[in-house]
């Protein structure tokens, strides 16, 4: 090959490479981005009255004389709504029965959309459910709710050939000539009064409990769960890992044996997750039965097998690359096999080790099929130290899933979920940020 | 390239004449050390050593000397039995320290090692502080109790090594960072930490200056007069500076020995004066 040629190669091979960085930085990009600003969004929102009363009623926070003031000053606005809707109330009582039967329906809705907004209205029943206990606490879903109950969504079917098209028509309309006719605009105009939003932070999202699904309160009982069965995986595949390595390096001869055991522990980090979950449910659950249901310590279990072999390749990986030079200094000195092992290869060995370790931990934090059916709950409290081995616990991961695909008001909380997912990245983030970290410490103390 | 390779490899076999392979000069010494007779030692099916019989002395350096792949480093490795950490080499006959057969299975390895200490090519101090690659072993062995003892043992072990004004300030750093021959000799004091009775060292300059090879060169004169020592080397300079007596290797052939002066002055074999002389090797 001549020079010109392999210049040109080289040139395109950096044209190709950096392209492909460009393409896969977009991509992280464009999947970064949403999830920070949506992950935020769960912390950090303009929140109403009502979200202030729920963190004073829910967590006592919050300074009750500054809430009944700010209460006391939506309360004139707000009356005037409920003027609004006894005149309308009075007005149908002289209705024709044809006439009342047509607004009935309309009414209701209209009700049940200002309470969503407001919160229950005078004359309802004290509602069972916490969630229709308080008006709308985020000022953006209010917004939302304001443009629902200010225009019907109709549908405009009369083109066979197209999609049907959605069009908005004034709600105002069909109470036209009634007294609830005002109502609109009126609350159009004085929305903002009525629930006086304020730019909140509200770092409790990360260490309250949920309340009523997750449609209020925090996540604390998913990070704690997460932490809990990442830290038990770690508990019991780390030490087991590391002592499977020091085998294959350091004891086990070449032979058909070690061979076949190297090649499971290869074909066991690759067999999918969800595997692992079901093995979980019928030989930890239903056949050793450490519990008798869904419990931490199973789903720990789980994970563990699941992340072994990572670490078991790592921690040989680490161990053969410290140089043998250590060793046979180590032997020469007179120090037994095992003394070389723990105080000469080990430590040498730790960096490489910690890094997998920390590593699989991020790992085992952020899988979701092993603890589906081993030690996942949807919706739970938080639990204690002590109760890891007989209950279940909500876990970011699961719950990231619950919330996109299987909760009842998926729609309203899509802040929660992504609160979920941005403090699951954060936590996997961190552990491998501290992976580095930690081996840079060591390697610097070994190196000097 | 491949025309040279052939013209080697024939000359190689051409070398071979087993009657004109055995070694002379004198293999007996004076009320010695160690005993070799009859080595064999081999790497599953190729032999690297063949019949080698060597006495090792009380006080003196004796270097072993010879072109690479002679088998110099693989017989020194069989004196602290070092060979049995790999799988494939196995050694026969005779090597006795003080009377007594280090590959008889009675034997424990562990303390023999700590007695006949090793110093390898390359300087390969712990990643751990300077005081703990002296202090370590001493420590495993039992030779020091506490603290203050230990202190003593590295810094008297350290001043018979020659380093012990380098480093004296840093102690607590690790021995990775001092340059190549100041941890040649930490490895050294490491090795005569653990108060050994031979110390073999296996070619520990070939990775170090001048300067600093000239320091390990006069610490090995100094050392002799506690220790017995046998060292590897490349350098046939080094070998008639340090040593007493000289034992050439030619493909796993012990070829000759005798005092340093007479190899070096008057050989007695065709192959050993070729090699002191530069005409291969």
């Amino acid at each position: 090959m001549n020079l010109g040629t392999r210049k040109i190669l080289d040139r395109s091979f950096t044209v190709v490479g950096i392209t492909s960085i460009m393409l896969m930085a977009t991509a992280l990009l464009v999947v970064v981005v949403p999830i920070f600003t949506g992950g935020i969004g769960a912390i950090y929102f303009e929140g109403t009255i009502e979200h202030r009363k729920l963190q004073y009623n829910e967590f006592g926070k919050g300074d009750r004389g500054a809430i009944e003031r700010q209460i006391a000053e939506t309360e004139p606005y707000r009356n005037e709504v409920f003027r609004i809707l006894d005149a309308f109330g009075d007005e149908m009582e002289t209705m024709e029965p044809g006439e009342k039967r047509n607004y009935l329906s309309k009414y209701k809705k209209v009700r049940k959309m200002l309470s969503r907004l407001l919160g229950p209205l005078p004359g309802d029943q004290k509602p069972i459910l916490l969630r229709y206990q308080y008006g709308s606490t985020r000022w953006e879903k209010a917004e939302e709710l304001l443009h629902d109950l200010m225009f019907v969504t109709k549908w405009d079917y009369s083109n066979p050939d197209e999609m049907a098209k959605r069009y908005f028509v004034p709600r105002a309309d069909e109470f036209a000539g009634t007294a609830l006719a005002s109502l609109f605009l009126y609350l159009e105009n004085n929305l903002e009064k009525m629930l006086l939003p304020e730019r909140t932070f509200y770092w409790g999202f990360l260490t309250d409990r949920s309340l009523d699904a997750h449609i209020f309160g925090g996540i604390w009982a998913e990070i704690q769960g997460t932490f809990f069965l990442a830290v038990g995986a770690m508990l019991f595949a780390f030490p087991l890992g590391v002592i499977a390595a020091i085998y294959f390096t350091e004891y086990a001869r070449d032979n058909f044996f070690t061979s076949i055991l190297r090649s499971a522990n290869s074909t066991l980090a690759g067999v999918p997750s969800i595997v692992f979950g079901l093995f979980g449910l019928a030989f930890f659950i239903n056949t050793i039965k450490v519990s008798d249901s869904k419990s931490v310590l199973a789903g720990s279990l789980t994970l563990a097998i699941m992340i072994l072999p990572t670490i078991i390749r790592a921690a040989e990986e680490a161990i053969l690359a410290v140089p043998k030079t250590y060793k046979e200094a180590s032997l020469a000195l007179g120090s037994t096999k095992w003394r070389t092992i723990v105080t000469v290869i080990l430590p040498a060995a730790l960096p490489g080790i910690i890094t997998g370790g920390i590593i699989s931990l991020g790992r085992a934090a952020g899988e979701t099929a092993p603890i589906i059916f081993t030690a996942a709950v949807s919706v739970g409290a938080t639990i204690g130290l002590a109760d890891v081995f007989t209950m279940p616990t909500p876990a970011l991961s699961w719950n990231i899933y619950n919330l996109a695909s299987e909760h009842e008001a998926a729609n309203e909380i899509r802040h929660v979920q992504y609160g979920m997912v941005l403090a699951l990245i954060s936590i996997v983030l961190l552990l491998n940020l501290s992976a580095i970290l930690l081996r840079a410490r060591i390697s610097k103390k070994l190196k000097g | 390239m491949q025309e040279v390779l052939k013209k080697k490899s024939a000359e190689k076999r051409i070398l071979a004449p087993r009657e004109s392979r055995k070694t002379i000069g004198n293999i007996n010494v004076q009320n010695p050390r160690m005993v070799c007779r009859n080595v064999d030692v081999y790497y599953d099916d190729k032999q690297a050593i063949r019949n080698v019989s060597i006495d090792i002395g009380r006080n003196e350096v004796l270097s072993m000397i010879g072109p690479s792949g002679c088998g110099k480093s693989t017989f020194l490795r069989c004196l602290n039995r070092m060979n049995d950490t790999i799988d494939s080499c196995r050694v026969t006959g005779e090597i006795l320290f003080d009377g007594k057969d280090i590959y008889d299975s009675s034997i424990d390895v562990v303390p023999l090692r700590a007695q006949i200490g090793m110093v390898f090519q390359k300087p390969n101090p712990f990643p751990k502080s300077i005081y703990e690659n002296v202090g370590w072993a001493p420590k495993i062995h039992g030779l020091v109790e506490s603290k203050a003892e230990t202190d003593e043992l590295v810094e008297s072990t350290l001043q018979k090594a020659g380093l012990w004004n380098e480093v004296k300030d840093r102690l607590d750093q690790p021995g990775t960072g001092l340059s190549g021959g100041q941890q040649q000799r930490l490895c050294i004091a490491r090795a005569i930490a653990v108060s050994p009775e031979v110390i073999l060292m296996d070619e520990p300059c070939s990775a170090l200056d001048p300067i600093a090879t000239a320091k390990i060169e006069d610490l090995i004169d100094e050392l002799r007069e506690q220790y017995t020592i046998v060292i590897v080397t490349h350098s046939m300079q080094q070998a008639s500076r340090v040593s007493q007596r000289t034992a050439f290797f030619h493909l796993g052939d012990l070829i000759e020995v005798g005092t340093t002066e007479n190899i070096f002055t008057k050989p007695s074999h065709q192959l050993t004066e070729d090699y002191i002389t530069g005409r291969y090797g």
